[in-house]
């Protein structure tokens, strides 16, 4: 690489790499190499990991394929139609969508007021801010089986509401409080990114507009509404969507807590996915799934387009 | 695009020194109190879990699920943390999540700043089709592309190594949010920095290795922190592609902790939990800025 940049630098004539007539390595030649050189490795990498595999599921999608003798035949819409008339879809859809609304409606709610809270600048809050924010970086598979080991029928969230004398449910095993309970896992794991993007969206509403609210008469409460959230709209705008991708993909949380159970009640997509692809082995039907959650990611995508125009009051 | 857009920008965190807010007319003797409280009583369910993991991983097995609840273990045993290296392969899986997340870690470094200097300061053809195409990588959620990959490891015979652990990471969509991290800071370099370098004689590797690198510091410690947590804590892909226990990495190795009946030695496996998630811990506390902003940047990840 770097041969090619110092040729142009050499007095013409001395020895060395191309310098023929008319010099071929004009600077708008060396940047298109060096661009292209520069960017090789990531480009040969998105062709062979992430082009090439999301067409090859699409084509699978279209096929059965027999992991035994490892034959694939073409089978048309067969994989979508069995996924259709799946008696486990309903369920599946009605875990996706719950999990979806619940962990956003209440991951949105807590960051915000976490934020609101963090910005009061009262002393200490730095401690708050981390102590926030740790779930955030324990590994995902440790803090589920903490909870796991927590929400236990006779372990320590049982035994706590014991003390107070309440009796809880079998957390995990109950048809409403599964789903209940991994929504609450996935919030307090990852709700401290949320709060941290509000925070510094709060910071950036000025400090004048505030205060002339105040002096118009408006209340806390009024100045958060009128002022405060319309001018973070934009932070809120793409937490809720970055909220919502997120939730599709949960796997590990559903795997190590419920594993789709009770009765497929948090059996959401992604887990759903696994299942077909690699519990039952069935690539075929496995990718018609993935087909589904790439789509459902794309019209997500393509929404929050839509919205960023309409929706958000001002956009710096 | 649209991930270029509010939370992209770079998240910066209030100083802890800033001056505090005259205190509310209304209210102001129990304002602060109450706000106290509040946090107080809304910190216990982040902190409660680490804490819970942490005691109980010391108590003996007959005492983890006791009524009522033992909050702190007075007779602590430490040998639960020795059974759980003695008697499971913890220790090469140990190594194995280290190593490769180290790997991945630096590959990532390298692709990602390559890719992010020429997206942001080298005006070569298809600079401006090719980075947004790259960047729709982001979007794919793991589990899409997963059926293919592994028949692709498989047909090259890789299953049950590391290589697509390492491989995979560095190259693949997971790198591309390094890659716009990076471009998105060389973006800001001023042209004159650069000028001053071609003056000096130095060709397009030399800027990018002498001038914008070394200034990059910042951006990438942020690419470093949120790559090695991701690879540390990846789940699925080890799930899919090794076979061997020896060969897993830690997060699936923690979900093995079962008697032969595979009801869970739960004191057990939570002291392997505590020591993949302590030292991760300790180091957060220590920088913690850098994690708060380098993952804040990551928030595509949900």
């Amino acid at each position: 690489m770097t041969t090619t940049h110092k040729t142009t630098r050499e007095p013409a004539g001395t020895a060395g790499p191309p310098t023929g007539p008319g010099r071929f390595w004009t600077l708008r030649r060396q940047d298109a190499a060096s661009g292209w050189l520069f960017v090789l490795p990531q480009a040969l990498g998105f062709l062979a990991f992430v082009l090439y595999p999301l067409i090859a599921v699409v084509y699978y999608s279209f096929h059965t394929s027999n992991v035994l003798s490892g034959v694939t035949k073409y089978a048309g819409t067969k994989n979508y139609s069995q996924l259709v008339h799946d008696p486990a879809t309903p369920s599946v859809a009605r875990a996706t969508v719950l999990f979806c609304i619940g962990l956003v409606v209440i991951n949105i709610a807590l960051a915000m007021l976490l934020a609101v809270l963090l910005n009061q600048r009262l002393r200490g809050t730095t401690v708050f801010r981390t102590l926030f924010f740790s779930p955030v970086v324990v590994s995902l598979v440790a803090w589920t089986i903490t909870w796991n080991f927590l929400l236990q029928n006779n372990g320590g969230i049982n035994s706590i509401l014991h003390v107070v004398g309440i009796d809880g449910p079998n957390w995990l095993r109950g048809d409403n409080s599964a789903l209940v309970s991994v929504v609450i896992v996935q919030v307090f794991k990852n709700v401290g990114l949320n709060m941290v993007l509000f925070l510094a969206a709060l910071q950036g509403v000025p400090r004048s507009l505030l205060e002339a609210a105040e002096i118009d008469g408006a209340g806390a409460w009024r100045r958060f509404r009128s002022v405060v959230l319309p001018m973070i709209s934009p932070t809120t705008l793409l937490t809720t969507i970055v909220t919502i991708s997120g939730s599709l993909q949960v796997f590990a949380q559903i795997q190590i807590l419920t594993e789709g159970g009770p009765n497929n009640r948090t059996n959401v997509l992604v887990y759903f996915f696994y299942q077909q692809a690699f519990d039952n082995h069935d690539f075929g039907y496995g990718s018609a799934v993935a087909v589904v959650l790439f789509a459902i990611i794309l019209v997500l995508t393509l929404i929050q387009w839509r919205l960023r125009k309409k929706w958000v009051f001002y956009e710096s | 695009m649209s991930l270029e857009t509010a939370a992209r920008r770079p998240v910066t965190l209030p100083d802890a020194a800033a001056p505090p807010r005259p205190a509310g007319r209304r209210g102001s003797r129990w304002r602060k109190p109450l706000l106290y409280a509040l946090m107080v009583v809304l910190a216990v369910p982040f902190v409660f879990p680490t804490w819970w993991m942490i005691t109980s991983s010391l108590l003996p097995e007959n005492e983890v699920l006791s009524y009522p609840p033992k909050l702190l273990p007075l007779h602590p045993q430490w040998s639960n943390y020795k059974t759980a290296f003695a008697h499971y392969p913890l220790a090469h899986q140990y190594l194995n999540s280290l190593y490769i997340a180290l790997l991945v870690t630096a590959g990532t470094m390298l692709v990602a700043s390559l890719s992010g200097y020429a997206f942001a300061r080298i005006p070569f053809p298809g600079n401006k089709v090719l980075f947004p195409l790259i960047l729709s990588g982001l979007l794919i959620p793991t589990e899409v592309t997963v059926i293919p990959l592994f028949k692709m490891v498989d047909r090259l015979g890789l299953t049950n190594t590391h290589w697509p652990l390492i491989v995979i990471p560095i190259l693949g969509a997971p790198s591309v949010l390094g890659t716009f991290v990076m471009r998105q800071f060389f973006l800001a370099i001023p042209d004159e920095l650069e000028d001053a370098g071609r003056m000096d004689g130095l060709g397009r590797f030399g800027l990018y290795f002498r001038v914008a690198l070394p200034l990059a510091r910042p951006a990438l410690a942020s690419v470093a922190i949120f790559t090695f947590l991701n690879s540390w804590n990846m789940y699925l892909e080890p799930l899919v592609y090794e076979t061997d226990k020896s060969n897993y990495t830690l997060p699936v190795a923690l979900t093995q902790y079962t008697d032969a009946y595979g009801s869970h030695l739960w004191n057990i496996q939570l002291a392997a939990s505590v020591t993949t998630v302590v030292p991760v811990l300790l180091v957060f506390v220590a920088a913690q800025r850098h994690f708060v902003e380098g993952l804040a940047q990551t928030g595509l990840k949900g």
